[in-house]
C-alpha cells in the first residue's frame, strides 16, 4: 500500500464526515451564501475552529470571485487549495545532529500517545538500520516504564531506565551518556503526560530540556509535541505552552484512525508556525506516518 | 479566541439601552455571541445550532430586569439553559440489589479509564466498600501492571489473567472472583478503542451480555473536540452507557464536550476527574462547567452565591473598613466566616482568578479545618493583639500557639497572609483615593482578566481578596 493511500485510509472515517456534509453543500445548483454557511459548519465540525474556520471560507469566496467560478462543484479544489497554502512552507522533515547521537524529546498532555509514537516512530528508525536507544522519562505514571520497555522490545530499542518516582533529568543524563558508548544514531525520550497549565510540571520540562541540552551539544534536535487527534480547540493552548518551555520544533498527531478530523491542525500551523511531521493512523507498529500537507489537504476536502 | 463571552457580549450589545423587553435584534445580535463561545469551546456544531434557537426562542419578548444590561440578560438566560441541560448532579451509581455491583469503564484510548477506575475504586473503599478491580485491557502494553500498581498504591485487590487472555473471559472470572472473595463492586477496566473499531466495539457487546453491567460509565477526555458527537454516539447506542465521567477537567479547556454528550446521550455525567494522583472522583456541578464552557471562569457562580450568602450590611461594613485600611484580624476571622459559608475554600479559592499567585497561598491546604484552625487562632488571641498584631511578640505567639492547639508556625504563617492581605487592601484604598470610588472598582476590575459582569457593586467582601491581589499584581507591575 503506497503512503497516500494508507494516508486516505486513515483518514476515510474523517473524509466521510466532512465530505459528506460539504458534499451536501457541492451538490447545490447555485453558489449562495448558503452553500458558504455549510462550507463553514462542516469546518467547525471538523475542528478547524471558528478563526480558521472564517479565514478558509473566505479564502475560498475570493478565489471563486477571482476565477467566476459558478457552480459549487468546484469548490472543493479551491479549499483544498486554501488548506495547502495555510499549511505551506513547513519543513515537515526531521532534523539530525551532524555527528553523535540525535536526540529527539517527546513531550504533550496525558493520554496523548507519547509512548506510543515512540514505539512507531523506534520502530521506523531501526528499519532505516539506525540504532535507537529509548529514555524511560516518564517516571511518574505507574507502569509507563514497563509500558516503554514493551514497545522497546517490539522495535528492537535498548530502554535506559530507573524505576518510577526518579528524577526523569537523570534518566535522560544516563540515556545519554549509553547512547554514546553504545554508538547509538538515535535517542527518543519519553516524558510523564502533564497537564500545559501545571507551572510545576512545566518548570519539571524545562529542566530536562536543560540537562539534554548541557550534556549533548546541538540536542534536543527536535522537540516533538503530540497532540491527540481527538482533542478540540484546547490543543492551541497545549501547543503554545509546550513552545513556550520547550521550544517545540514538530507536532506529531495521534489517533486519526477514529473519525475524528484532526482539522485543529490548521489553526495551529497557521497562528504557531510549527511544523506537523507526523500522524498517527492506528495502533499498530507500522501506523505512524510522516505528514504530508497535500494529502491531508486533499484526503479532508474530496471524495 | 479564548475572550469570555460577557465580553464580547457587553460589546456587542453596548449600543443597546436598558429597555422594557429584549428584542428580535437583541437577541439576533448576543446569539451571534453565543454561539462563538460555544464553538470556541468546543460545543459540537449540531448541538450548538439546536442550543442557540432554544434559547432564542425563550430570550424573545423576556423583561430585561432592572439592574442588567440587555446584553447581562441574555447571558444570565444561557447560563440558565445550559446549566439546565447539564442536568443535576448525579453522583450515586446504580448498585445491584444482589452484590456484587458491576461497573464497566468504557472509553476512547487514553482518555483516563485505568486512573479513573481506580480513583472510583479509592471512592467505593472511603464509602467502606469492598471494590474488586479487573484489568481487562490486554492490548495496551503494561495496562494491567498499570492497573495493578495502582491497586497496591491504594490497597485494592487486582483481578488479572494477564495479556494473552480474552477480555470478556477475564471479566467474567472477575465477577466471579469477587463472589469468590466477597467483594461488592466488581470495576472493569476495559482497553481504550475507537468507536469506529468494529471488532474492538462488539468484543465491549459480548462482555456487557456475559457480566450484564449495572453500570456502564463512558470515561471523556475533557479537551476533546467535535468527535465527541460520535463518540457519545457509537458507545452509546451500542452499550447503553448509564453514566459519563469527565476527565482532566484541571486542565484549562472549557469542557464543551461535556455538552455535546451529554445532548447526545442524555446521559448524566457522575463524575469529574481533576488530576494524576488517585484520590476519590469529585462530584460534577453542571453550573460550574456551564459557566466555564462560556468562558466566564466560574465567576459567575461565585458571584450569585457571594450575594446569597453575604449579609449586605457586613458586606457594607467590611467594604468600608477595607478601604480605610483598618481590616483588623476580627475582620479578617468574620470575612473567613463569610467565606465558610460559601463553600469549600479550596474551590472557592480557586473560583477567584489570581488567587494561587498570592505568595504563600499555593502552600496551604484549604480545607475547612484549616479555617477552624485559623480562627482558633484567632480567637486565642486579646482583642488588642486582634486589633493590632504588631504587638505580637515571640512569647505573645506562643501564648496564642498553646491556646489554639496549634504550632507557633502556624501563627505566624497566618499573621504573615493576614499582614500580606491587609497591605493589598492598602494599595486597594490608595488606589481609591485616586480615582475616586467607583474609579479603583473600576480600575481593580479591569485588572482582572474576567469579564465584566457590571457586578462591581455593592462589592462583597469575599471578593476582596481576587481583587486585591490582581491589583497587587498590577501595581507590582508598574
Amino acid at each position: 500500500m503506497g503512503l497516500l493511500d494508507k494516508f486516505r485510509k486513515g483518514l476515510e472515517k474523517s473524509r466521510e464526515a466532512v465530505w459528506g456534509r460539504l458534499a451536501q453543500a457541492f451538490s447545490r445548483q447555485r453558489l449562495d451564501d448558503t452553500v458558504f454557511d455549510e462550507m463553514e459548519e462542516a469546518l467547525l465540525a471538523a475542528d478547524v475552529g471558528v478563526e480558521t474556520s472564517v479565514w478558509l471560507v473566505e479564502q475560498v469566496r475570493k478565489k471563486a470571485r477571482e476565477q467566476r467560478i459558478a457552480t459549487p462543484e468546484e469548490l472543493p479544489a479551491l479549499l483544498q487549495q486554501a488548506m495547502e497554502e495555510a499549511l505551506a512552507g513547513m519543513d515537515v522533515t526531521m532534523r539530525t545532529a551532524a555527528a553523535g547521537p540525535s536526540l529527539y524529546l517527546v513531550v504533550g498532555v496525558n493520554g496523548v500517545g507519547k509512548t506510543t509514537t515512540i514505539g512507531k516512530l523506534g520502530h521506523r528508525l531501526v528499519q532505516r538500520g539506525a540504532r535507537v536507544i529509548f529514555a524511560a522519562g516518564d517516571t511518574f505514571r505507574a507502569a509507563a516504564i514497563e509500558q516503554l520497555q514493551a514497545w522497546g522490545k517490539r522495535a528492537g530499542c535498548d530502554v535506559v531506565h530507573h524505576s518510577q518516582g526518579a528524577d526523569p533529568a537523570a534518566v535522560v543524563y544516563d540515556a545519554i551518556a549509553a547512547a554514546k558508548a553504545r554508538r547509538a544514531d538515535y535517542i527518543l525520550c519519553d516524558t510523564a503526560g502533564r497537564l500545559h497549565n501545571k507551572a510545576h510540571l512545566m518548570a519539571e520540562l524545562s529542566k530536562i530540556h536543560k540537562v539534554v541540552s548541557r550534556e549533548l551539544p546541538g540536542a534536543p534536535h527536535e522537540v516533538l509535541l503530540v497532540l491527540d487527534g481527538t482533542t478540540g480547540q484546547n490543543a492551541m493552548l497545549q501547543t503554545k505552552a509546550f513552545k513556550e518551555v520547550v521550544q517545540v520544533t514538530g507536532i506529531a498527531v495521534t489517533k486519526l484512525d477514529s473519525t475524528a478530523k484532526g482539522g485543529v491542525i490548521l489553526p495551529i500551523v497557521r497562528e504557531f508556525r510549527v511544523p506537523v511531521k507526523w500522524v498517527g493512523l492506528g495502533e499498530g507498529i507500522d501506523d505512524l506516518e510522516p505528514f504530508d500537507p497535500s494529502s491531508f489537504a486533499h484526503a479532508l476536502c474530496r471524495s | 479566541m479564548l475572550e469570555g463571552l460577557a465580553n464580547s457580549l457587553q460589546r456587542a450589545l453596548a449600543k443597546l439601552k436598558a429597555k422594557g423587553k429584549l428584542t428580535e435584534e437583541d437577541v439576533q445580535e448576543a446569539m451571534r455571541e453565543v454561539r462563538l463561545a460555544l464553538l470556541a469551546a468546543d460545543v459540537n456544531v449540531k448541538v450548538v445550532k439546536d442550543f442557540v434557537e432554544r434559547v432564542r426562542a425563550r430570550a424573545i419578548g423576556q423583561e430585561v430586569q432592572q439592574s442588567l444590561t440587555p446584553g447581562q440578560q441574555v447571558v444570565k438566560i444561557v447560563y440558565e439553559e445550559l446549566t439546565e441541560l447539564m442536568g443535576g448532579s448525579q453522583t450515586r451509581l446504580r448498585m445491584a440489589p444482589h452484590p456484587p455491583t458491576v461497573v464497566m469503564m468504557v472509553g476512547l484510548q487514553g482518555s483516563g479509564k485505568t486512573t479513573t477506575t481506580a480513583k472510583l475504586a479509592l471512592s467505593f473503599r472511603r464509602h467502606q466498600h469492598r471494590p474488586l478491580m479487573v484489568a481487562a485491557d490486554v492490548y495496551r502494553p503494561a495496562a494491567i501492571r498499570q492497573l495493578e500498581v495502582l491497586g497496591r498504591q491504594i490497597d485494592v485487590p487486582v483481578f488479572s489473567l494477564g495479556e494473552g487472555e480474552d477480555p470478556v473471559r477475564i471479566a467474567e472470572a472477575g465477577v466471579a472472583e469477587a463472589r469468590r472473595m466477597g467483594a461488592d463492586v466488581v470495576l472493569i477496566d476495559t482497553a481504550g478503542r475507537t468507536h469506529v473499531d468494529e471488532a474492538l466495539m462488539q468484543e465491549l457487546e459480548r462482555m456487557q451480555a456475559q457480566v450484564h453491567p449495572d453500570e456502564v460509565l463512558l470515561v471523556v477526555d475533557a479537551m476533546m473536540g467535535q468527535d465527541a458527537v460520535h463518540v457519545a454516539e457509537a458507545f452509546h447506542t451500542r452499550l447503553g452507557v448509564t453514566g459519563v465521567v469527565l476527565t482532566k477537567l484541571d486542565s484549562d479547556t472549557r469542557g464543551g464536550a461535556a455538552l455535546t454528550i451529554r445532548a447526545v446521550t442524555g446521559c448524566p455525567i457522575k463524575f469529574v476527574g481533576m488530576g494524576e494522583k488517585i484520590e476519590p472522583l469529585e462530584a460534577f456541578h453542571p453550573d460550574r462547567l456551564a459557566s466555564r464552557i462560556l468562558g466566564m471562569g466560574d465567576v459567575l457562580s461565585l458571584i450569585e452565591r457571594a450575594q446569597q450568602a453575604v449579609d449586605e450590611q457586613t458586606a457594607k461594613e467590611m467594604e468600608q473598613k477595607l478601604r480605610q485600611a483598618r481590616f483588623t484580624l476580627d475582620d479578617f476571622r468574620q470575612w473567613l466566616q463569610q467565606a465558610q459559608k460559601l463553600g469549600p475554600l479550596d474551590q472557592l479559592l480557586s473560583m477567584i482568578p489570581g488567587v494561587n499567585k498570592l505568595k504563600g497561598i499555593e502552600n496551604l491546604s484549604w480545607d475547612d479545618k484549616r479555617f477552624k484552625r485559623m480562627e482558633a487562632i484567632i480567637l486565642s488571641m486579646t482583642p488588642e493583639e486582634r486589633a493590632n498584631p504588631d504587638v505580637m511578640n515571640a512569647s505573645r505567639r506562643r501564648r496564642v500557639a498553646n491556646g489554639s492547639g496549634v504550632t507557633v508556625r502556624e501563627v505566624n504563617q497566618l499573621l504573615n497572609q493576614f499582614e500580606q492581605m491587609q497591605q493589598m487592601m492598602k494599595r486597594f484604598s490608595g488606589l481609591g483615593r485616586r480615582f475616586g470610588r467607583r474609579g479603583a472598582a473600576l480600575q481593580a476590575l479591569k485588572g482582572l482578566d474576567l469579564p465584566d459582569l457590571g457586578m462591581s457593586e455593592p462589592l462583597s467582601p469575599s471578593r476582596h481578596p481576587g481583587e486585591g491581589r490582581r491589583r497587587s499584581r498590577k501595581s507590582k507591575r508598574r
